[in-house]
């Protein structure tokens, strides 16, 4: 399984970014053998005045990403996500090695919604 | 002649200045509330409502049967308002500026003109001013493309006196109203706030090269000698200052103009348009 997680930075032990459109990476890691397979940097994307969960959510998806996790997606990411048939967990923090395993061990919730609001500013 | 009042802070007096001005010139005079996200001067003007009309922006309609899923207007899009990956395609409406790129670059003829309403323009007359306001709908972000459609439609047929009631601020809906007036009216009030955002209204007006002075309303409430000071250092006129006065307070609870409680203002609202004038 192809796990997405967003991060501060680029390494394992890099804090979980908690925004999802605005994260600065996207560490994604092969579940099965733990290991990082691509890290996105969504630099540009975390700077887009409009839609920076919208372009964040396809980036993931195009990646064919199975579950994305991180602290707060809004709706629009969130329906992006869904399309791709990308599951979410939220609320998760600490590093990315520590959400990987959390979510690994404990098997949270999927969301069935986003849990931020979007943010829009013409 | 085309005067628009705007103020950097909301709260200063915009409409209760725009509202009095109009009605100190006795008729022969165009209104346009430009404040399409909370407008409020009919209020106080009351006009009857003759037309009304809704306003659309055009956006992508896609036909997924038609889609290659090429990516290329998700590319040339700026505002994310297309997202495609794989074999799915997705418009995001509310985000869509309407600039018809998306429609220019498809090959598949798969996106087609659909249309997001974006708010209502109305017209009408009240206290022999002919009136016009844009209302934008609720939940609608984009209020520039009905400022701009408002104007369009209020300044097409006459050459006559408008009074342009500005949003606060000083983003695009601000530029969108003053651009091509004559003179933009600054209101402030003397508080630190009101200073702070003046002197932002200030330059960005200035950098739109527009004549430009100050009316001080609620005077006497606090840092009035910091803002004429102000005022004086960046050769700025103060064209008027209305008093913080019970009186006005009370008749602008009522839906009465600064005009309905001090007749004398009249007077200094003739003077003024004659001194910018001339």
């Amino acid at each position: 399984m192809k796990i997405a997680i967003s991060a501060k930075g680029t390494e394992l032990d890099s804090t979980v970014d908690p925004r999802f459109g605005r994260a600065s990476y996207f560490i994604i890691v092969d579940s099965d053998s733990g290991r990082i397979l691509d890290v996105i940097d969504n630099s540009s994307g975390k700077e887009a005045p409009h839609g920076a969960g919208i372009n964040a959510a396809a980036l993931v998806a195009e990646r064919g990403v199975d579950v994305v996790l991180t602290g707060r997606v809004g709706p629009k990411a969130f329906s992006v996500l869904s399309a791709g048939g990308i599951k979410v967990v939220s609320e998760m923090e600490g590093t990315v090695k520590e959400a990987l395993e959390r979510f690994l061990k404990e098997k949270p919730q999927y969301s069935k919604g986003p849990n931020g609001d979007g943010h829009f500013s013409g | 002649m085309k005067i628009a009042v705007a103020s950097g802070k909301g709260g200063t007096g915009k409409t209760s200045v725009a509202v009095a001005l109009t009605l100190s010139l006795n008729g022969d005079v165009t209104f346009i509330d430009c404040d399409v996200e909370e407008p409020n001067a009919h209020i106080f003007i009351n006009p009857e409502i003759t037309s009304k009309r809704d306003f659309y922006l055009e956006v992508p309609e896609i036909d997924e049967k038609r889609c290659n899923f090429c990516g290329k207007c998700r590319e040339i899009c700026r505002f994310n308002a297309i997202v495609s990956f794989k074999r799915t395609i997705m418009a995001f409406k509310d985000m869509c500026h309407s600039c018809g790129g998306c429609f220019l670059v498809c090959d598949q003829k798969a996106i087609s003109p659909g249309k997001r309403l974006v708010g209502e323009i109305l017209h009408g007359q009240g206290k022999g001013i002919d009136f016009f306001m844009g209302r934008l709908r609720v939940g609608e972000a984009m209020s520039s493309p009905l400022i701009k459609e408002l104007k369009k439609e209020a300044l097409s047929e006459k050459n006559g006196f408008f009074v342009l009631d500005a949003p606060p601020g000083t983003s695009c809906p601000v530029i969108k109203t003053v651009r091509d007036v004559d003179y933009v009216i600054l209101v402030t009030e003397p508080t630190p706030f009101g200073l702070y955002d003046l002197s932002l209204a200030v330059k960005t007006i200035g950098e739109l090269s527009i004549p430009m002075g100050v009316v001080i309303n609620k005077a006497g409430l606090g840092i009035d000698d910091e803002i004429r000071n102000w005022c004086r250092k960046n050769h700025l006129r103060v064209l008027m200052e209305i008093p913080f006065s019970r009186e006005i307070a009370s008749s602008y609870s009522k839906g009465q103009s600064l005009v309905h409680a001090d007749e004398g203002l009249k007077e200094k609202f003739l003077m003024l348009v004659k001194e910018i004038s001339g």
